[in-house]
């Protein structure tokens, strides 16, 4: 009798564990869920409303593409520039980078690791800041403050970091020094290590570096806003100047053709930064 | 062609890109600080003034407020998506990182269609029979903006650091008889604590010195970034904005060198 009273108080204590666990589990979810939510429902909501006829109506007022045909017809210039300049910054990143950040891991010492502390430093230091110190050393040539190239240097500058970072990073990895000593020994030029060699097998560094410096010159705006004029505005300037005076549908069209550029370009680091873990899990 | 040559070529383009574009530049931003009326005393101003001062306290406090906040989300969420295997999982996590890449721009907009006036929560509070509730522009809506950048760094950051604790702690503890409670106050958090310094400071300084968000939802919200705006801009006061930006820029570059030295290696700021 006594035996089978504790029996059940033992089983209804265990299952209080088990229904407490349950809605600790139930807890954590939901608050995850409503965090993903903040992050998620308004990027919808921006998507739906670039494609909404009249957003204060609702959905019911009909799905139309006309405003992402008027963004692209009031807004089109910004794109093709910031399409070109993220372009450029990648071609000057890749030729600037890649053999800098093959010197630096090959020289190694005390130089190296001040050098790259020194480019790392734009990363620490607010665009704003940036931009104002180039606009204040560079900003009186005419001909080169009014051109796109102006951009491109604040472009480069900022993302150079990540493009040499995530190379050194490779390098490291496959410990290069010997394959480059073996090839040495056999008797290839440095260039043709370099060319041979190296770049061969840097290329996963390469690739991420190079989806994140696209990434970041098509988005950037803290540098931008300040280096841009009138005839030189990128896509998150323009993105700025219809959020400030445009219509929330075409705002909002505009930047659903933001998320169709960058977007992909997300999935594939993700993509890149899941196949480089051994078992395939995404950070 | 030696070796040491080769590399010596590779170097020099990007140390050229380097001293003529951001090493002089910056030089010359310190220089111009000082060019004022007030001469180098310009620096003490951001401290002495007190428009300047209340900018810049402003800043911090919101900056501090938005990182504690962002950590606590994060953990929770961190230590849930690491703990636990469920369908759906991945996508979870992919939906709370995605918005990595978003410049500061974009998330001010977020924030508008959120707690704008055609926003969610307006029509939301109306239909519920209240007032329309809008405060994109407001420093609720600034906070908001900022959690919004920060939480999926953050989230990466602590989520990483739950996959490499040690579950044999845990164990020993729960062993030893320490309830749920006291295995996280004493084992979990204690040890994701360079973690939290880590991408705190990130969170801080990315939020000192973020511009996008800020420029698109204020318009009379006083943090540092808008006031070196339109110091610049609208009061063509080049001397004090130069002063400003270099003062922003110590204090983010402090809290990333602080956070790197505890955590070992690079972070960085963005947004």
């Amino acid at each position: 009798m006594r035996r089978e009273k504790a029996h059940r108080a033992a089983r209804a204590s265990g299952s209080l564990a088990s229904l407490r666990r349950r809605l600790v589990f139930a807890g954590q979810l939901l608050f995850t869920l409503a965090v993903a939510s903040f992050l998620v429902v308004p990027a919808f909501l921006s998507i739906l409303a670039g494609v909404t006829a009249n957003y204060f109506v609702g959905i019911r007022s009909g799905v139309t593409l006309q405003w992402v045909v008027q963004v692209l017809t009031l807004y089109g210039d910004t794109i093709m520039r910031s399409l070109v300049i993220a372009l450029a910054t990648l071609a000057a990143t890749l030729l600037v980078g890649v053999p800098a950040a093959y010197a630096l891991y090959r020289r190694g010492g005390r130089l190296s690791r001040l050098i790259e502390e020194v480019i790392t430093l734009p990363l620490a230091i607010p665009g704003l800041a940036i931009a104002l110190a180039l606009l204040l050393t560079y900003g009186g040539i005419p001909e080169f403050r009014r051109s796109w190239l102006f951009i491109l240097v604040g472009h480069v500058v900022f993302t150079l970091p990540f493009m040499v970072r995530s190379v050194i990073a490779v390098l490291a990895a496959i410990d290069v020094k010997l394959l480059d000593e073996s090839a040495a020994s056999l008797g290839a030029s440095a260039w043709r290590r370099f060319r041979d060699v190296i770049v061969p097998n840097a290329q996963p560094g390469i690739l991420a570096g190079a989806l994140m410096v696209v990434t970041l010159s098509l988005g950037e705006f803290n540098l931008t806003w300040m280096l841009h004029t009138p005839l030189t505005k990128t896509l998150p300037v323009g993105l700025a100047d219809s959020y400030a005076s445009m219509r929330l549908e075409i705002a909002s069209a505009y930047t659903l053709v933001f998320f169709v550029m960058i977007v992909p370009l997300l999935v594939a680091m993700q993509w890149i930064a899941g196949r480089g873990r051994p078992n395939g899990e995404r950070r | 062609m030696s070796l040491k040559t080769f590399l010596r070529l590779c170097l020099a383009p990007l140390v050229a890109v380097v001293v003529a574009f951001f090493l002089l530049p910056m030089v010359r931003l310190i220089l111009v600080g000082a060019t004022g009326p007030l001469g180098l005393s310009a620096y003490a101003a951001i401290l002495l003034e007190p428009r300047y001062r209340a900018t810049l306290f402003n800043t911090v406090v919101l900056a501090a407020a938005v990182t504690a906040a962002t950590i606590a989300i994060a953990t929770v969420a961190g230590l849930f998506l690491q703990r636990h295997r469920f369908p759906g999982r991945a996508l979870l996590v992919a939906l709370l990182t995605f918005p990595l890449a978003f410049p500061g721009v974009v998330v001010g907009f977020m924030i508008i269609l959120l707690a704008g006036r055609q926003g969610l929560i307006g029509s939301v509070t109306a239909a519920l029979g209240g007032e329309r509730l809008v405060f994109a522009y407001s420093i609720e809506g600034l906070f908001l903006g900022y959690l919004y950048f920060s939480i999926p760094r953050v989230i990466l950051t602590i989520m990483a650091a739950v996959e490499k604790l040690d579950p044999s702690l845990e164990e020993a503890a729960r062993a030893l008889g320490a309830g749920p409670w006291a295995v996280h106050r004493d084992v979990i958090l204690p040890a994701l604590k360079p973690a939290f310094l880590a991408s705190g400071a990130v969170a801080f300084a990315t939020a000192m010195g973020a511009f996008g968000t800020a420029f698109t939802l204020a318009t009379n919200i006083d943090v540092l970034p808008m006031l070196i705006y339109t110091e610049f801009t609208l009061s063509a006061n080049i001397a004090t904005a130069a002063a400003l930006s270099v003062g922003l820029g110590l204090v983010a570059w402090a809290a990333l060198a602080t956070a790197r030295s505890v955590a070992g290696r690079t972070v960085a700021a963005a947004g």
